[in-house]
C-alpha cells in the first residue's frame, strides 16, 4: 500500500535530492517572501541568469561551481544596486541591461567550450537526482547560514520593505540593508541551481511567497504558508517526477505553480461569495 | 509613558536646552535642481512646527533634511544637538500616506511595533516593555480595537492614526510628519492634533508639513512659510496674515476681502478644513 511512498526512498540519491529539494524550497521561500513583497522578482530572474558566466568560469578553470556562480550572481547584485542607486536609471532598466549581459556572456563561454557539456546544461533545468554528498553538505551549510542571517535581522527587513523612509529616518541602514538582502538573494540562487536549474529558480522563489500573499494578510503568516509550500511541493514534486519520469526541476516547479493557481481561485471565490453577502437584499 | 518622557529629560538637560532643530546656510535640492535655498532656521525644543508653502516650495525636502534622508549640498543641519543623523533612534518619521504600500501584509498591531525596532538592534526581539508600549500607542490613538486588522482595509483615517501610533511607540524626542492632516476627517484630524500639542507640551517637539492653512493656523503654535527660502517664522496667525501668504504663495494666491484663497496645482484631497483657505495640491512624489 505504500509502496509508492517508501521504493524510492531506498535508493540514496532519491533521499539526497528530498533533502535538498525540500532545504531549497524553504530557503527560497523566505527569501522570496521579501522579495515579492518589494517587487524583486524580476531581479531574482536577472540574478539566477547572471549565475551563469561564473558556472561556466568555473568549469573551465575546474573550480567549485559554487564559488563561481557565487561570485557572479553577488557580483551582478551589487552592481545593479549600485547602477540603480548612482546611475539615476529605475531599477528594471538596470536589470534589464545587466542581467542580459550577463548571461549572454554566460552563453559565449559556454560556446568557447570544443565539446557538448552535459554538466553545465545541467546547470539551466537543474539536476536534483545527481546531488552528491559532497554537494548537499554545502547546499545545506549555505541554506542554513541564510537562515540565520534572515533570523537575526528579519525585523530591520521587515520595517525597511514596508516603509524604508520611516527606517531610514528612526536609524536603521537602509542602503546597507538593501545590498544584504540583494546578496542573501544571490547565494540563495547559487543554493538552488543545482535543485531546479537557472531557468526556473525564479519561480521557487516567487511563486510560493505569491500563493501565500493570496491567503493570507500579516507577514507572520504569508512567511509561514510561503515556507510550508516550499517544502511540501519539492516532496510531492520529485516523487510526481519518480513515477512520471519527468524532469525533478519542472515538476517541482509545477506543483508550486498548480498551488499558485488553486489559491488564486480560492480568493476570487471568497471574493465574490463576500460580494454576494455584500449586495444590498 | 509621560513619566518615562520626564525622566528622560532630567537626565540630559544640555540636549533639552539645545534647540530641536537648527538648520543654517542650507542649500539642498534633487538632480541639479534646487528645493531649498539659503535656509536658516532654529526651532525649540517642545514646539509643535507647522511647515506650509506651495507645492513645490520644499516642506518635504526641509523635513527629509532634518530625518537625514537627504544631504544639504551646502550648509549644516543640527538636530537634537547633534549633526543630522547621529539622533537618528530619537526621531520618528511619518511619510506621506500616498507613499506607503497599503496592500503589505501588515496588521495595525505591526506597524506600531515596528515603532520599537529601531532602539532594539538586531540582536534583541520585542519584549513584554515593547508590547506595552505599542499597547499604550494604540489606546492613545484609539485603535486598540483594530489591532488586528490589515493596514489596507482601514479608513484614511484610521491608516494615519496607526502611523501615529508607529511613532508615539517609538518614544521619540522629535515627530517628523509629511502631511499628517492631508485627507483626514474633522476627527482625526482633532484626535491627532490633541496627541501632538500633549506630546509637546511634555517637551517633545513635532514638525509638520502642511498645505492646510486652516489646520496650521488652527492646531499649531509655530509656524514656518517656505518657498525655496523661509518667508515667515512665528506665532501660527502668521497664516491668516494676507501679506505672508502672498510672499509664500506669489501669483497663486487670490485675496477676496480679508479671505485667502490658495490657487495651487489641482489635485485630490480633502475632506476637511471648513475654515475660509480652500485649496488643492498634488502630493509631491520624488
Amino acid at each position: 500500500m505504500l509502496t509508492p511512498l517508501t521504493e524510492p526512498l531506498a535508493y540514496d540519491f532519491f533521499l539526497r535530492a528530498l533533502l535538498a529539494s525540500a532545504m531549497v524550497g524553504v530557503v527560497c521561500a523566505v527569501i522570496g517572501s521579501y522579495m515579492v513583497l518589494r517587487g524583486l522578482a524580476f531581479m531574482g530572474d536577472a540574478l539566477s541568469h547572471s549565475a551563469f558566466p561564473g558556472v561556466v568560469l568555473a568549469y573551465l578553470f575546474k573550480g567549485p561551481f559554487y564559488l563561481g556562480a557565487a561570485v557572479a550572481a553577488v557580483a551582478t547584485a551589487l552592481a545593479i544596486g549600485w547602477v540603480t542607486r548612482r546611475g539615476n536609471l529605475r531599477g528594471d532598466t538596470a536589470i534589464g541591461v545587466i542581467f542580459a549581459g550577463m548571461f549572454a556572456l554566460g552563453i559565449f563561454l559556454f560556446s568557447l567550450i570544443p565539446n557538448y557539456v552535459g554538466d553545465l546544461f545541467g546547470f539551466l533545468f537543474g539536476e536534483v537526482l545527481g546531488i552528491g554528498p559532497g554537494d548537499l553538505v554545502a547546499l545545506v551549510g549555505l541554506a542554513v547560514a541564510v537562515l540565520v542571517v534572515v533570523g537575526i535581522l528579519w525585523k530591520e527587513l521587515l520595517y525597511t520593505t514596508f516603509d524604508p523612509l520611516g527606517a531610514a529616518a528612526s536609524g536603521l541602514p537602509v542602503a546597507a540593508l538593501d545590498y544584504l538582502l540583494l546578496a542573501l538573494i544571490a547565494v540563495t540562487i547559487v543554493v538552488s541551481l543545482q535543485a531546479v536549474g537557472i531557468i526556473l529558480v525564479v519561480a521557487m522563489l516567487v511563486t510560493p511567497a505569491a500563493t501565500a500573499q493570496l491567503l493570507t494578510r500579516s507577514f507572520g503568516r504569508l512567511l509561514a504558508v510561503a515556507v510550508a509550500i516550499g517544502a511540501l511541493a519539492p516532496v510531492v514534486g520529485l516523487y510526481a517526477s519518480y513515477w512520471l519520469n519527468a524532469a525533478s526541476g519542472a515538476t517541482i516547479v509545477l506543483v508550486e505553480t498548480a498551488l499558485f493557481v488553486v489559491a488564486l481561485l480560492f480568493r476570487l471565490q471568497a471574493g465574490r461569495r463576500r460580494e454576494v453577502l455584500n449586495a444590498p437584499a | 509613558m509621560s513619566a518615562h518622557a520626564e525622566t528622560s529629560v532630567q537626565r540630559e538637560p544640555n540636549a533639552s536646552r539645545a534647540p530641536a532643530v537648527r538648520v543654517e546656510g542650507v542649500t539642498a535640492g534633487y538632480d541639479h535642481r534646487p528645493a531649498l535655498q539659503d535656509v536658516d532656521l532654529e526651532i525649540r525644543a517642545g514646539s509643535l512646527v507647522a511647515i506650509f508653502g506651495p507645492n513645490g516650495g520644499g516642506k518635504s525636502t526641509l523635513l527629509k533634511l532634518i530625518a537625514d534622508l537627504i544631504r544639504p549640498w551646502s550648509g549644516t543641519v543640527e538636530v537634537l544637538g547633534e549633526p543630522a543623523g547621529e539622533a537618528a533612534t530619537r526621531i520618528a518619521y511619518v511619510p506621506q500616506a500616498e507613499l506607503v504600500d497599503w496592500s503589505f501584509p501588515v496588521s495595525v498591531w505591526d506597524v506600531a511595533m515596528m515603532g520599537r525596532f529601531p532602539r532594539l538592534g538586531p540582536w534583541r526581539r520585542p519584549g513584554q516593555r515593547d508590547r506595552d508600549a505599542v499597547a499604550a500607542a494604540l489606546e492613545r490613538v484609539g485603535m486598540d480595537q483594530l489591532r488586528s486588522s490589515q493596514i489596507g482595509s482601514l479608513s484614511g483615517g484610521q491608516r494615519r492614526r496607526a502611523f501615529l501610533a508607529r511613532a508615539i511607540a517609538a518614544e521619540p524626542d522629535l515627530y517628523l510628519l509629511d502631511e499628517p492632516v492631508t485627507g483626514v476627517d474633522v476627527t482625526t484630524q482633532e484626535d491627532l492634533m490633541a496627541l501632538l500639542a500633549a506630546e509637546t507640551s511634555a517637551g517633545r517637539t513635532a514638525i509638520a508639513t502642511t498645505h492646510d492653512l486652516a489646520a496650521a493656523a488652527e492646531h499649531f503654535t509655530t509656524v514656518v512659510g517656505l518657498n525655496q527660502r523661509i518667508i515667515a517664522v512665528g506665532p501660527s496667525s502668521l497664516v491668516l496674515d494676507p501679506d505672508v501668504l502672498q510672499r509664500t504663495y506669489g501669483g497663486h494666491l487670490l485675496v477676496l476681502g480679508n479671505q485667502a484663497v490658495v490657487l495651487d496645482d489641482a489635485h485630490h484631497h480633502d475632506s476637511a478644513s471648513g475654515g475660509e483657505q480652500h485649496f488643492h495640491e498634488r502630493p509631491e512624489r520624488r
